[in-house]
């Protein structure tokens, strides 16, 4: 459609319902295959869903574009959720052309939209349908799969698999299947559509577990919130009663920041790292530490690794229940109870017991992700990067402790990218109602029969073999396998590990403990927001002190309780997916990809020697095996590596010219990457 | 630890306070009841309660400053002791009883052997004892490391004239000079450069010929004095090379205060004098500044990690905004010199501080060989010791006088920058974080001698390399403590790290060690996996060795071992 320029490359820029697209004109050059390629979304390609902040220059002044524009600018920047950013220079374009491609990328991207626009819905029908997307992630869409999992983690004997809100007759906010405690019964789970009802996360191997519950909303009529209290009383008297442990309730909306909170926090950092050229970086660099000081994510990330870490402590210490309450249930909730399984299940470190989790807690949860990541452009105060929060904090264990995942920090980055393809319906619903009822295909569209959804968790569809190698964590430490007749049958079913036996449990004399403070509790929930939760008195405080420390003194259990270091040095900015696309941050050569492609390398090489070794025992004859390496010259991959393919060719170091104003500006030119413009040399 | 083994005189040490009760006021694990031994080198604390054991192994030569707290009538509980305070970024305090004067025993056997400089006594590197497989003092020898990078050659030669420290007493008796400046040309020369410090040549560049020179400022003075045979000697080095460009000077310091230099007869190489140079100030600050700035750090990780604003904390002590200028003044001279194919001239005031840190690092960026451990350890032995950077002064080994104006954390500053270059290109170098933080612990604890003394001539004069041992022997003699499995040889290639704050990041495991709620895990998961699978292959290898033997010796038999190979494969997990 239109007419990019581009340092040295030319080319078009295509804006469709799917992505923007610039096409490089001379890309016959490109004889150097990236190993680590999307299929999907190409280097130059920014799905419609990924773009995050548009903005025109005009008479080298930056201007936000939203609506309707009167007048075009010589220059687009767009900037991307995924912290890529692309100069395009207009100057050189037609007028009526420049029109065309700003206003169409504008419109696109950043107006609201109805549901049923989204790509996704466009490309179900076209979707290969010979994917096998469940490659062992458990969807939790069936009865089924929730038997499966209470099974494995032993809750079945107090908790239950429901099939009351088939047809959603509950709610349309739940799932169609769930599982609560076996005492609730129907009548009190359709009573409130779910509501004050504790549903069931998962169980510790001590048998206590994680629950969740949505609260009441504040109601002004006396009479109903003295129903409500009642209500709450009713249910509280039935799980509070042996075989249940003794209960914790934490209201998250009141122990952790506010969504508007974490979403001021995410704005503010991420504006940290959409660069728009060198002087830019080294400028910011001065004051680095502050700046990110300043944004108040990393605050975040540490407080809410620190309320797991007393949820955890709860439940594998104190032996009791741990009821997490919020408003839907569906935010922080899904935050907490992720990270302390992950925590705590060495299952949810795997890749499927990861993406399990995901279901469980997020997809078939209902997270509000099409609201959250404002996919529709519906309303700006909806949205959250919640689930990208949790990412990040998973991210600091990831790096914390290699050993204890499957996946590698690479598989993070890919699947927080993923939030914005839109050809996965994973991320582009807000409940599993909702999904199901535009599945059908009933409404306008005359499609016929009902549309075939992928999921992101088949990552074939995204990327070749040679590029998913780098999603799973060489440094793995499996667990050792029970002997081979079991693994068969229980491969699916991963077997609960114990995790360090820490101080042995006080026995419950504080049974008391709860009937006195019952009343006092649910004044709190129906009251919202005062009061005594986990860490607001100091004995638990002390403790938590006293758990942590504990765990910190002994080795590591990789297949164990694994509890994230949250002191302000340990915290850190996740480098990958913050500063893949910033040349200046590039170190050539170098970064932890340097020691990870040398373990590839060895891993391979022990491997042809296997392969080698069984064929002298077989005394097969074969040519020699010549496997491939997977990275050619690992010493040069640049720290980026695998994402932008950057600067192949420059070595010069990077030099900070904010205290160096004296030297020669032509010298960054030289450096700066592909996208940047030159405006002196982009005559097409 | 072995007591026995402890009071043993075979390395040395010598006893002098045993069995003494106190309490070790532990910042982490609060009060701990021990027993206190010190010998000339160390005092050893062994709790007697704690489950796990609480042990306290100081070197003397740590040791900063020692303070008595509280009196003989002093109340609370443990309010009376001692406050010791050490240059490895922590403190001790010990509580004793007070009855009886009970410290004073301790208190006269730590000063005295804690500040043997001040006591008119040897430091224990003289009376250690202890014997090594390798002998570290043969690891530089400045005449094969000048031959190693191709010198002399038609273009520079080897002077002695300082040969027995007559021209220059803080500078080696080897010198590498043009080859077109005569001795005579030379001392005249250090007539105009602060302390004698003439430019000689540190490191040259194999292909480009350029080459990195170091010396001390000119004394230009408030008056602006010139001084004909120094411009001459410097466009000496200009043209050694064949250049026709201008020669790069590289002033270490920022610009205000090498103006200020002048009051006091310094300065720097002006236009007008210097017309063939092109003169740079890298902001470098000095070494109060760098003091400080220390001291600012140690208060924000010791005793307790500052918790609430840890990043703006940390950017106020200025630590790494410090280390950021270092590095990025290194990569301009690496820079230069490499692809700007000229030759450099590298000095601060003295050059013995910052310019040491420069050309030290801009070598390490520049030259491969100096990323191995013996390599490395040359190029400290040279450009640090050898080159007069004068450790005794800016450590205070031995010397009581904590508050001493000139004690600065340099050498630490420079290893930190090492470490971050370390961290950035973890394949790059030979040696570990291990060995830098040996280095640095071996800088303090006076138990060899290669930290000792502010000058070549000094040791000479001391017979250090006859009477104590060098630290390289213990290194050298364990060499694979110190080995980086992930090392990649490459040769020639310039390293430069990114010196902004988005890669620089605080040395946790040096500057919080202390702290057992930072500790890192030991060892290394990432590397202990790496060696692992070394290990694997190597098993392999030699066991497929042995098959193809068999094989070939014998009628195939195929029932024989095979289920030794799959048993292998259960150990690594393969994910493609």
């Amino acid at each position: 459609q239109e007419d990019g320029s581009n340092r040295g490359t030319c080319g078009k820029l295509v804006c469709t319902n799917f992505k923007i697209a610039f096409l490089d004109d001379d890309s016959a050059s490109d004889d150097n295959e990236p190993q680590f390629k999307n299929k999907i979304v190409g280097e130059n390609d920014i799905t419609l869903q990924c773009v995050d902040q548009i903005y025109g220059v005009y008479d080298e002044k930056k201007k936000l574009l939203t609506g309707q524009l009167r007048k075009y600018p010589e220059k687009l920047i767009i900037y991307c959720k995924d912290l890529r950013v692309f100069n395009f220079c207009l100057r050189y374009t037609k007028e009526e052309e420049v029109k065309r491609i700003v206003s169409g990328i504008v419109h696109h991207s950043q107006t609201p939209k109805l549901l049923k626009r989204l790509f996704l819905f466009s490309y179900a029908s076209a979707a290969p349908n010979n994917t096998d997307g469940r490659n062992q992630t458990v969807m939790f869409d069936t009865l089924e799969d929730w038997r499966d999992e209470l099974e494995r983690t032993k809750g079945n004997v107090k908790y239950k698999a429901v099939t009351t809100n088939e047809g959603y007759r509950v709610s349309e906010k739940l799932p169609l299947y769930f599982v609560v405690p076996i005492c609730v019964s129907e009548e009190s789970i359709l009573k409130y559509q779910g509501r004050g009802i504790p549903i069931w996360c998962w169980s510790c191997h001590n048998g206590a577990a994680l629950l969740k519950m949505s609260a009441f909303p504040k109601e002004q009529d006396d009479s109903t919130s003295q129903m409500q209290k009642a209500f709450l009383d009713g249910i509280y008297k039935t799980i509070s009663k042996p075989p249940y442990e003794l209960l914790k309730m934490d209201d998250l909306s009141s122990s952790l920041p506010s969504l508007q909170d974490i979403q001021t926090a995410y704005t503010r950092f991420k504006q940290l790292f959409l660069i728009d050229n060198s002087t830019d970086f080294w400028a910011t660099d001065v004051k680095w530490f502050s700046l990110l000081e300043s944004t108040n994510w990393l605050e975040i990330i540490r407080r809410v690794l620190k309320k797991a870490i007393e949820v955890a402590e709860c439940l594998e210490r104190q032996h009791t229940n741990v009821l997490l309450i919020e408003e839907s249930a569906t935010d922080l909730c899904c935050v907490i109870s992720s990270l302390v399984q992950v925590m705590m299940d060495s299952y949810s470190r795997t890749k499927s017991g990861f993406q399990s989790l995901i279901q469980k807690e997020w997809v078939i949860g209902g997270h509000g992700f099409l609201d959250r990541c404002n996919h529709l452009h519906k309303s700006d105060k909806e949205e959250a990067p919640v689930f990208l929060l949790l990412l990040n904090c998973v991210w600091q264990l990831v790096q914390q402790y290699p050993p204890a995942f499957e996946f590698t920090e690479t598989y993070l980055t890919v699947l927080s990218d993923s939030l914005y393809v839109p050809i996965f319906s994973t991320f582009f619903f807000n409940s599993q109602h909702q999904k199901d009822t535009n599945t059908s295909g009933e409404s306008l569209n005359t499609q016929s029969g009902p549309f075939r959804f992928l999921t992101v968790w088949d990552w074939s569809v995204q990327f070749d073999p040679k590029a998913q190698a780098f999603l799973n964590n060489p440094l793995y430490a499996e667990k050792p396998k029970p002997d081979k007749s079991q693994r068969k049958t229980a491969r699916f079913k991963h077997q609960r590990q114990l995790s360090l036996p820490l101080t042995p449990t006080k026995s419950s004399t504080k049974r008391g403990f709860f009937r006195e403070e019952t009343d006092h509790l649910i004044k709190n929930i129906l009251g919202k927001r005062i009061g005594k939760f986990i860490n607001s008195s100091d004995e638990p405080s002390t403790s938590f002190r006293e758990f942590y420390d504990s765990w910190h003194s002994k080795p590591v259990d990789y297949h164990g309780l694994l509890l994230p270091h949250i002191d302000g040095p340990e915290i850190k900015v996740w480098a990958q997916r913050y500063l893949r696309w910033i040349p200046e941050a590039q170190l050539h050569g170098g970064g932890t990809i340097a020691t990870a492609a040398k373990i590839l390398d060895l891993m391979e090489e022990v491997q042809s020697l296997q392969v080698k070794m069984d064929e002298e025992h077989s005394q097969a004859i074969s040519g020699d095996v010549h496997s491939v390496p997977l990275l050619r010259n690992s010493a040069r991959l640049s720290s980026l590596f695998p994402f932008a393919l950057l600067q192949r060719q420059s070595i010069k170091p990077a030099l900070p010219t904010s205290t160096w104003k004296d030297l020669e500006d032509e010298d960054d030119l030289v450096k700066r990457d592909d996208e940047f413009v030159d405006l002196s040399g982009g005559m097409s | 630890m072995n007591l026995s083994h402890f009071r043993n005189n075979s390395s040395g040490n010598a006893a002098f306070l045993t069995d003494k009760d106190v309490i070790y006021m532990c910042p982490f694990n609060g009060p701990v009841k021990g027993r206190v031994y010190i010998t000339n080198y160390r005092l050893y604390l062994r709790s007697v309660e704690n489950d796990p054991v609480v042990v306290l192994n100081v070197p003397l030569g740590v040791i900063s400053r020692i303070e008595k707290m509280g009196g003989a009538s002093s109340r609370g509980e443990n309010s009376y002791g001692l406050d010791i305070t050490c240059k490895d970024m922590r403190n001790l305090r010990f509580a004793l009883k007070q009855e009886g004067h009970s410290r004073r025993d301790i208190f006269e056997v730590l000063t005295k052997y804690a500040f043997p400089q001040s006591h008119n006594l040897l430091f224990f590197a003289f009376a250690n004892e202890e014997k090594f497989s390798e002998n570290g003092w043969m690891v530089y020898n400045p005449m094969s490391e000048y031959r190693r990078q191709g010198l002399p050659n038609e273009r520079w030669r080897v002077t002695f004239i300082n040969e027995h420290y007559g021209l220059c007493d803080t500078y080696p008796s080897l010198l590498v000079v043009p080859y077109n400046a005569t001795d005579d040309d030379l001392k005249k020369v250090a007539a105009f450069r602060s302390r004698n410090r003439i430019p000689v040549l540190s490191w040259i560049h194999p292909e480009t010929q350029a080459v990195i020179m170091r010396c001390s400022q000119p004394l230009v003075g408030m008056s602006g004095k010139r001084n004909k045979d120094d411009e001459r000697y410097l466009d000496i080095i200009r043209e050694a090379n064949g250049q026709i460009s201008k020669l790069t000077i590289y002033d270490a310091r920022p610009n205000v205060n090498a103006v200020a230099n002048k009051a006091t007869g310094g300065g720097y190489e002006g236009e007008d004098a210097y017309p063939n140079a092109e003169l740079f100030f890298l902001d470098i600050h000095n070494i109060h500044v760098m003091r400080e700035s220390l001291k600012k750090l140690k208060d924000i990780v010791y005793p307790n990690v500052e918790e609430s604003h840890w990043l703006s904390s940390l950017e106020s002590t200025h630590w790494l905004e410090h280390i950021k200028l270092v590095l990025t003044g290194a990569i301009q001279v690496a820079d230069k010199v490499s692809s700007g194919r000229s030759s450099v001239v590298v000095h601060c005031s003295d050059g013995w501080d910052r310019t040491a840190q420069l050309t030290s690092l801009a070598m390490l960026m520049l030259d491969s060989y100096y990323r191995t451990i013996e390599g490395f350890e040359v190029l400290v032995q040279k450009e640090w010791i050898s080159f007069g950077h004068k450790f005794a002064s800016r450590i205070g080994h031995g010397d009581k006088n904590h508050a001493d104006a000139d004690r600065s954390p340099i050498f630490l500053q420079f290893i930190d920058c090492v470490w971050q270059m370390s961290k950035q290109f973890p394949t790059a170098f030979e040696f570990n974080e291990q060995f830098l933080i040996t280095i640095l612990d071996h800088l303090y604890s006076c138990r060899f001698g290669t930290f000792l003394y502010n000058s070549e001539s000094l040791r000479e004069k001391e017979k250090v390399t006859e009477k104590t041992l060098s630290l390289w022997s213990l290194i050298n003699s364990e060499k694979s403590k110190y080995t980086n499995p992930f090392y990649t040889k490459e040769l020639n290639r310039a390293l430069y790290p990114v010196a902004s704050m988005r890669h620089l990041e605080l040395w946790v495991n040096y500057y919080i060690r202390w702290n057992p709620r930072i500790r890192q895990q030991q060892p290394n998961p990432v590397e202990q996996r790496y060696m692992e699978l070394l290990a694997l292959r190597d098993d392999y290898i030699r066991r497929l060795e042995e098959l193809q033997i068999t094989n070939n010796s014998k009628i195939p038999n195929s029932s024989a071992s095979s289920a030794s190979p799959s048993q292998m494969m259960s150990q690594v997990q393969t994910h493609f």
